[in-house]
């Protein structure tokens, strides 16, 4: 079992990777939409990375209004 | 006529199949000018009948196949129109969009939805249309109209219900949340995952499988496996229709049309 920690760090290392931002330039508290400056289509793909990633199902409604890494971490954790 | 550059999608005949590809920015939004160059598409569908073995509909915007129906057009052209009269003028539209999906739907050809990305309402239901549905594994599946306090209205639900237990259709329609290529799979939605950016290739490839079948057979088939369900379409425009006389709707409308943040309003 993951602990929380290395959940987020997972997500923010896919979202550096896919989105091209230095992964150091990233930390868990951050608005992921700023951060990554991405819109709301971009951001049901990086749900749909993310659920690839952890074989998980993620239904949307439960990350809405989630705007940072860690608490999407945590809703990531709880399907885990 | 075998080929057409319009200004929200083109078709061409290639290697035996009637390719449709939908172009208009950002998403494919499905308003009056798409629906008029659809209605051509129909016309060039039935004349390509004894040419074509296959048709296949994909999209070239990047985000996605579609995002369903114009909401920003259907909210101005209904604050055009005094209360009493909204329905009625949606309708009009509802059911020149169900004559097309019924085209596509009953066409004697092979018919493939190549799909990736945001493939939600309207865009969906042009995919449930098809016969087969080929996903990029990104692509995304959702039906946010009870979001909106309205029902699909391009036949989703008549054709949702013929293809996928009635369980997992509650599920998409009263959370109105969204699924991925995987679960639409193991539901059953689509029959087919491909590769990012592969979704085309594979729907090429499956149309060029489907070209080698007697066309006789292969029509008698899908008409005894994918009988049009008529009388519940209609049902559903007229559904549709009465929720969309209420002024809650167009509320939501309102909220969604004018929301500028990086997330549109959704409930």
């Amino acid at each position: 079992m993951k602990t929380l920690e290395q959940t987020t760090e997972e997500i923010l290392g896919l979202a550096a990777q896919h989105f091209k931002v230095p992964r150091e330039q990233l930390a868990p508290g951050d608005d992921f939409y700023k951060k990554l400056k991405i819109d709301s289509l971009q951001a049901l793909d990086l749900l749909t990375r993310l659920e690839h990633h952890f074989g998980v199902e993620l239904p949307d409604y439960e990350v809405q209004g989630v705007t940072d890494f860690k608490t999407l971490a945590s809703r990531i954790q709880a399907r885990l | 006529m075998t080929s057409h550059k319009g200004k929200t999608l083109s078709w061409q005949m290639k290697d035996g199949a009637l390719e449709l590809a939908l172009h208009r920015a950002p998403c494919n939004e499905i308003g009056t000018a798409m629906l008029e160059e659809l209605e051509q598409f129909v016309g060039a569908l039935e004349a390509a009948e004894s040419r074509a073995s296959a048709v296949i509909v994909y999209s070239q915007q990047a985000a996605g196949f579609s995002a369903g129906a114009d909401l920003r057009e259907l909210y101005a052209g209904a604050l055009t129109l005094a209360p009493s009269e909204r329905a009625a003028g949606v309708k009009l539209f509802l059911e020149r969009i169900h004559r097309v999906l019924n085209a596509l739907d009953g066409s004697p050809l092979t018919t493939i939805a190549a799909v990736h990305g945001v493939t939600f309402g309207g865009g969906f239901e042009l995919a449930l249309a098809c016969d087969l549905i080929v996903a990029d594994k990104m692509a995304r599946f959702c039906f946010p109209e009870l979001r909106l306090g309205l029902i699909p209205g391009f036949g989703g639900i008549p054709r949702l219900k013929r293809d996928l237990g009635n369980g997992i259709v509650r599920d998409l329609l009263l959370t109105g949340r969204s699924i991925n290529a995987s679960k639409a799979l193991a539901v059953g939605l689509i029959s087919q995952v491909a590769a990012e950016g592969e979704a085309l290739r594979v729907a090429r490839a499956a149309a060029m499988q489907a070209g080698k079948f007697d066309r006789s057979a292969s029509a008698a088939a899908k008409r005894f496996l994918k009988p049009i369900p008529r009388e519940e379409l209609r049902r559903e425009i007229e559904l549709f229709c009465e929720l969309f006389g209420r002024p809650a709707v167009m509320e939501g409308l309102r909220k969604f049309v004018e929301s500028t943040g990086a997330h549109p309003y959704l409930p």
